[in-house]
């Protein structure tokens, strides 16, 4: 890179327009654009094969794009070897060396680079205290724990202080709770350490937890890139309210569009009004998006103010502990959710019909699904 | 047992619960043991029987104490320094002309011949001469008289040392040992000395096939378990064809190909690169080329499973973590395969040390291996306590061989930490 040139982008990586094909018929990845900062966790997410892990090995250069360029750093990688690209990655199923100690797992992108031995000594010694493992520098991957191999994998794609990160779904083979304790302990060595990390993974709350940013991924294109809480509250489409947290569907046609909000027929009689988001115009069909925790149930009869009133029957009632659930019967979905305190589900019985509200601003007029 | 007697309150209804565990697994056990009865009684019967049988004629030495009863009782006291006393002569006259009546002479004087040239025409000439027993004078003087060979301690020292019942006779042989009149062990003349040299004739020829097996099986192997499956079961098929064709077939495939004017030296002198045609068969060459043909398989079977089980992953982690293509594989992939590289070789060797009809075939005299002359021994000159003791010697040296193999991969036993 020449001095004085002004890059417009000060990202650390970027996609531009990156296509992929394995058979020469359909596109994985279509058309993606993206941009990943400096020091930013970037989680692609999405269902298995709607491209994100073929965009990671594109980034690891174990695939190669067949259009458009990567750029880390403003340099082109398409044909640099994976060896070349200074990228740590963490595999699903850890893919440590079995015949290595854990101690010349960790040692080996050092020993590659040919470090001086004692500084390997010293950093191997760092990255296992790091992950609490100082004791088991012996021991063969073989005979740890899931958790303890992750956190070596960890270790290892770390020690080499590599400027981007790579995971590719490598929480998916812990059982829950080791998941959501590892979860933590990756978000703080990347607050800790500043590393850039580019992590896959099709579980929308461990892209939530842990993120800066997520890019959804659906059919090969990327939906939306929002911070978390963005693409919870104001999601572009349907495809990523429905993916991205507990959603309610209602399908309808928008009737007038007012500025922000529009008016909505409901299939199923009934009209609501709702925030006008991703709708192409009055007369189109829509499908109405509206969280669990964001609905009322008032019994029937009762009184209330507000546009959005819908008759409902109970179907179901779910005790979870921290909460509970109602399942209705609202306009046609007979899968309604409604998020409750627990206390409040003795005042429903099955079959019993109440009434929901919800505010305008909470319902989404979306693309139809 | 003693255990429960010791827990005191509630004894009385306590069986104990290794007992009650045996009890429980016993049925189990049972029906295990049922499962693999027949395979058991069978190996008993064709491998483990055999086996113990060849151990045993490698040492068993009762043809002369069977034929000559009386003067292997009469030696048992000689010292060896001197001849033997007069009884010991008549035990031998009584002895020789029984065997002569019973018919039995030829089998001692074959074993005898066997540990002193010529030792078949002193007992025959014996026997036929000693018609008038009790002749005029001592029998020592008659015997001495007949034959001057039982006026030499050597011939009696012949004759107490194949008394048996047991000998280290033929192993020695085996081994171009000999005891020499006092008992020492010592080289054996250079003319009889020929089994050291083929044991490491037959064991340079299967290290130099191991080798070069593995260096053909091995990208093959890889190539094996890293094309998708489709092409490779059609490869695996190619693998296997030598497998369903009989070993005969494809030696003499080999004697068509290679010989002078086989389709090898034909094309070269076609192509003309050479002018006369190259020697390829009934020499070392061709006993390498096909028993290496012939065991490629055994080395790329192991190699394959070993690779198949190494997953992609590791090389892919390898170069994220700044491998190059070359260091990857030296350092990741080469010893996960060892486990592979170790049981091919072991294979392809030991089976390559018993390999008999392909050197027969296609290999000249200077390439026979030990397998040729245990079969000569057993089925042409009838030595079955050569032939034994070659073939124990063999055995020994084998099973050796796979201890040591034993003991250098047992340290370095490999768990994998990949589940897929």
């Amino acid at each position: 890179m020449e001095a004085g040139i002004v890059t417009t982008a000060p990202a650390l990586v970027r996609f531009s327009g990156i296509q992929k094909t394995y058979d020469g018929e359909h596109l994985v990845v279509k058309n993606l654009d993206l941009d990943i900062r400096k020091g930013e966790f970037v989680t692609l997410l999405g269902p298995s094969g709607s491209g994100k892990t073929t965009t990671l090995m594109m980034l690891a250069g174990f695939e190669v794009p067949t259009q458009g360029e990567i750029y880390i750093a403003d340099r082109p990688i398409k044909n640099m070897p994976p060896h070349k690209r200074d990228i740590g990655m963490v595999f699903q199923n850890y893919a440590l060396f079995p015949h290595l100690t854990i101690e010349e797992n960790v040692a080996f992108p050092l020993s590659v680079r040919k470090t001086s031995k004692a500084e390997t000594q010293e950093r191997v010694k760092a990255a296992l205290r790091m992950i609490k493992m100082e004791t088991l520098a012996q021991r063969r991957p073989g005979q740890l724990s899931g958790g303890q191999q992750q956190r070596v994998a960890l270790a290892r794609a770390l020690v080499f202080n590599p400027q981007l990160v790579l995971m590719d779904e490598p929480l998916g083979a812990l059982d829950k709770r080791l998941r959501e304790q590892m979860q933590l302990e990756i978000k703080q060595l990347h607050e800790t350490m500043g590393i850039t990390v580019v992590y896959v993974t099709h579980d929308q709350s461990e892209a939530l937890t842990m993120s800066d940013r997520i890019a959804v991924f659906n059919d090969g294109i990327v939906q939306q890139i929002d911070r978390p809480d963005a693409l919870y509250e104001r999601p572009v489409n349907s495809f990523v309210a429905n993916f991205v947290g507990e959603n309610n569907v209602l399908s309808g046609t928008v009737e007038t569009i007012d500025k922000d909000y529009c008016r909505v027929a409901l299939k199923a009689g009934g009209t609501v009004m709702a925030r006008a988001v991703n709708i192409s115009g009055a007369g189109a069909a829509t499908s109405l998006s509206v969280r669990p925790e964001r609905i009322a149930i008032v019994p029937d009869g009762a009184s209330s103010d507000g546009p959005n009133r819908l008759p409902a029957k109970v179907q179901n009632t779910i005790y979870l502990g921290d909460h509970a659930l109602a399942v209705l019967d609202v306009a046609g979905n007979s899968e309604f959710m409604v998020k409750l305190q627990p206390g409040l589900l003795d005042s429903l019985s099955h079959g019993e019909s109440v009434f929901i509200t919800f505010r305008p601003e909470d319902c989404l007029a979306l693309d139809p699904v | 047992m003693t255990a429960a007697s010791f827990t005191g309150a509630g004894a009385e209804t306590e069986v104990p619960l290794k007992r009650r565990l045996k009890r429980a697994e016993r049925a189990r056990q049972l029906k295990a043991f049922a499962l693999v009865g027949p395979l058991l009684l069978f190996l008993l019967f064709t491998f483990a029987g055999p086996i113990a049988g060849m151990l045993w004629h490698a040492v068993d030495d009762r043809e002369v104490r069977q034929v000559l009863p009386q003067t292997v009782v009469a030696l048992a006291n000689w010292d060896g320094k001197e001849l033997p006393d007069e009884k010991t002569y008549a035990a031998l006259a009584g002895d020789i002309q029984a065997a002569r009546d019973a018919g039995t002479i030829a089998i001692a004087a074959k074993r005898l011949n066997y540990a002193q040239n010529g030792f078949r025409t002193i007992l025959t000439s014996t026997a036929r001469n000693l018609k008038a027993m009790p002749g005029p004078g001592t029998a020592k003087e008659t015997l001495g008289k007949i034959n001057a060979a039982w006026r030499d301690r050597a011939t009696w020292t012949t004759i107490k040392r194949a008394s048996g019942p047991v000998t280290s006779f033929y192993l020695l042989g085996a081994l171009d040992l000999v005891r020499n009149a006092d008992g020492a062990i010592v080289a054996a003349p250079p003319d009889q000395a020929i089994y050291r040299e083929v044991f490491a004739r037959t064991f340079l020829i299967s290290l130099g096939v191991t080798v070069l097996c593995l260096i053909l099986g091995f990208p093959v192997a890889y190539l094996l378990a890293t094309l998708p499956p489709g092409r490779s079961n059609l490869l695996m098929i190619f693998v296997l064809l030598p497998f369903w064709t009989s070993l005969l077939v494809r030696t003499c495939a080999w004697i068509v190909l290679l010989q002078s004017k086989g389709v090898v030296n034909d094309s070269l002198r076609w192509l003309g690169i050479i002018d006369e045609p190259l020697r390829l068969i009934y020499n070392r060459f061709g006993v390498c080329v096909a028993m290496t043909h012939v065991l490629l398989p055994f080395m790329i079977l192991p190699l394959y499973s070993s690779m198949k089980a190494i997953s992609p992953a590791y090389m892919r982690a390898a170069a994220s973590l700044g491998a190059s293509p070359v260091t990857a594989f030296l350092r990741i992939y080469l010893p996960q395969t060892l486990p592979g590289i170790g049981a091919g070789s072991l294979l392809v060797f030991i089976l390559a040390l018993g390999y008999y009809i392909t050197p027969a075939l296609v290999g000249g005299a200077a390439d026979q291996m030990i397998s040729y002359f245990i079969a000569l021994y057993t089925t042409e000159t009838a030595n079955w306590g050569l032939a034994s003791a070659l073939g124990a010697v063999l055995l020994l040296a084998t099973v050796l061989l796979a201890l040591v193999y034993g003991k250098l991969v047992q340290g370095q036993q490999v768990t994998g930490g990949m589940k897929n």
